[in-house]
């Protein structure tokens, strides 16, 4: 369970741009549920997102995760709790050009220090899961962009997290594509994944996938919409 | 401690497939920097075989060589004038030297013609050096000619061929008895070349010279310590204008190496972007590129140093020989004993990887410090 507390967050503080991108946010994320941040673009959906996700810290305000208080915590301590309990899904897929797509999913695994071999059978394991064994080996930049999201799905998973969570996932797939990354989260949640993500498209907003939406303008939370859990 | 291996065991994958994804950058920065490694091996194994090599010989020779003057030039020592040096106190030995400059024709080469002191050669038979042995293609039994001075021919044959491994003072050596010597070259009896003077305790040795000009005002005392001495100056001459070039050489790899680090492309940027946002630390990025700058400048270091060895010790100095013309004047021509020294190697090592690591890590730095989340406004 993640709780943000009067989360404030400013940019170029104390120059003549400064800019306060959030300006005081309270929400819960349930766990195992599929929360949505949605908002025009500029309200701070990615700004809050970084800061559920551990990428960037508050200004001001309290991250809680698992009723522990991290947002004090040094940047070792929380790149360590980013990669024991989240795992990431850009917008850009962000998978690194060059190496293969089992390549690219063990990347997360490195630092750990956990065997090649152990990696590598989960990223098989994963890769079986999402349909996409048989591009194993492929470069990822031959892969077509449902294929690129998949595999940035199994690198987000081949630690295990707890929680997944992904910008503006579905902008660069068509709607096919997108409803079925939504079936995807689906059964993340259901096996006990919490998933946060943030969108304008009105196919995910409205999925009957999604538990809860949080609305934001202007850097405030205005809205939040919890929805019964219907198979879509 | 488990993690930790296999961690950087994971790195230096990485690391590896990251250079073998940017070829040309990964081979343009080998090839410069072998280059380097190899002019700066070269350079020194060069230098300190050669250092080690005058060393050995000298070390060989009586403390002090002395020679008659008339008109100030170096004579024949008339008969009774080691008899008129007598004995002077440290002196362990004195012995007259026999020896002079051959010139072969059929091989316009000069060869160096001596009586052994420290050996019995029968009359008509000679020692020789391994260079004869390869040009004339003499080997022991055979016989060979000499025209001499006079004109006349005289036929020896060889006992022996001295061994390579000295090859820098024998190359050209011919060793023969004391009459047959004499009868050759029509040398006057009674009459040396020059005299040796062996001295036990160095700080007698300016002493004895002193003495001997005393005794004999038409000589000059030749002290091996001034030989050494003139030598080190020569070599350190050569070696600090070497050194001169060489640091502009550094300066320049310097420059390109920062240049070739500091401009990390936009998409490394992005990859370290990438890798911090899914859980690498700034600690875990910098060992990355630590092994990757390791790994080029090992690979550089152990390429260049085994071409240097080779072509120091096999192929004779052949590229900077003529930046070194000095040297040749002392020894003509000649293959140098191959050797290693740990220091020289550790020395080298200090001054190629360490810097090149450290240029690569600066930047990196930079890149490594930056906050997770700016991979997500990319
Ligand atoms: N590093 C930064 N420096 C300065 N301003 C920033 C920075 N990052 C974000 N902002 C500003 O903060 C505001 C919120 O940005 P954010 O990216 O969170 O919006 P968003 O809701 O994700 O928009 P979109 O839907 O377009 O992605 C924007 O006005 C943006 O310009
Ligand atoms: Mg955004």
């Amino acid at each position: 369970m993640l709780e943000l507390a009067n989360i404030r967050k400013v940019f170029n503080q104390g120059q003549h741009n400064e800019y306060w991108a959030l300006k005081g946010i309270d929400l819960e994320i349930p766990p195992a549920q599929v929360s949505v941040l949605k908002g025009p673009s500029g309200s701070g959906k990615t700004t809050l997102l970084t800061i559920l996700g551990c990428l960037a810290r508050p200004t001001e305000g309290r991250v809680r995760l698992n009723r522990e208080d991290i947002s004090g915590l040094p940047e070792r301590f929380l790149t360590e709790i980013r990669r024991r309990t989240f795992g990431f899904i850009f917008q850009q897929f962000n998978l690194i050009r060059g190496l293969s797509a089992v390549e690219n999913i063990i990347l997360p695994g490195y630092p750990g220090g956990t065997p090649r071999a152990q990696l590598l059978a989960r990223a098989e394991a994963l890769l079986a899961d999402l349909q996409l064994a048989h591009r194993r080996d492929a470069k990822v930049e031959w892969l077509s962009g449902g294929e690129q999201q998949r595999v940035a799905i199994c690198r987000a998973l081949i630690n295990d997290p707890e929680i997944l969570v992904a910008d503006e996932p579905t902008a660069n797939l068509d709607s096919k594509l997108s409803a079925e990354f939504l079936l995807i989260l689906h059964r993340l949640a259901e096996s006990g994944r919490t998933v946060i993500l943030t969108s304008h498209d009105p196919l995910v907003v409205e999925s009957a996938v999604v538990d809860r939406v949080y609305s934001l303008r202007d850097g405030l939370l205005i809205e939040v919409q919890h929805a019964r859990r219907a198979a879509p | 401690m488990k993690p930790w291996i296999e961690k950087q065991h994971h790195l230096i994958d990485f690391t590896a497939q990251s250079l073998a994804r940017r070829k040309g950058k990964s081979l343009g920065l080998l090839v410069v920097y072998t280059l380097l490694v190899f002019v700066l091996a070269s350079v020194s194994l060069y230098t300190h075989a050669l250092r080690n090599e005058a060393t050995r010989i000298l070390a060989g020779t009586p403390e002090i060589v002395l020679q008659r003057l008339i008109a100030g030039r170096h004579d024949l020592v008339p008969p009774g004038y080691v008899e008129r040096i007598g004995r002077i106190r440290g002196v362990q030995k004195i012995e007259g030297r026999l020896w002079g400059y051959y010139y072969d024709s059929v091989l316009k080469a000069n060869y160096t013609f001596m009586v052994a002191a420290d050996r019995e050669i029968a009359p008509g038979e000679i020692v020789v050096g391994p260079a004869l042995e390869r040009t004339r293609g003499l080997s022991e039994g055979n016989g060979i000619s000499f025209r001499s001075y006079s004109g006349e021919l005289h036929t020896f044959i060889a006992a022996e061929v001295l061994p390579h491994e000295s090859e820098l003072v024998s190359a050209d050596l011919v060793l023969m008895n004391e009459a047959d010597f004499r009868r050759f070259f029509a040398y006057p009896a009674g009459h040396y070349t020059d005299v040796a003077l062996w001295v036990a305790n160095p700080l007698e040795v300016r002493n004895v010279g002193v003495k001997l000009l005393d005794a004999l005002p038409d000589s000059r005392p030749i002290l091996r310590e001034e030989v050494l001495r003139t030598y080190a100056s020569i070599f350190d001459w050569r070696e600090g204008m070497m050194l001169a070039l060489l640091s502009a050489a550094i300066l320049a790899f310097g420059i390109f190496a920062w240049e070739k680090a500091a401009g990390l492309s936009a998409e490394e940027k992005r990859e370290i972007g990438i890798l911090k946002a899914i859980g690498w630390e700034t600690g875990d990025v910098i060992a990355m590129k630590f092994w990757e700058g390791f790994l080029v400048s090992l690979l550089a270091f152990l390429i260049g140093y085994v071409t240097a060895y080779l072509h120091v010790f096999h192929f004779e100095f052949t590229l900077f020989a003529p930046v070194l013309k000095g040297w040749a004047v002392l020894y003509p021509s000649f293959a140098l004993t191959p050797q290693i020294d740990g220091l020289q190697v550790a020395t080298l090592f200090v001054f190629t990887v360490l810097p090149y690591t450290a240029a690569t890590l600066v930047p990196i730095w930079r890149a490594a410090t930056t906050d997770p989340d700016t991979v997500m406004r990319s």
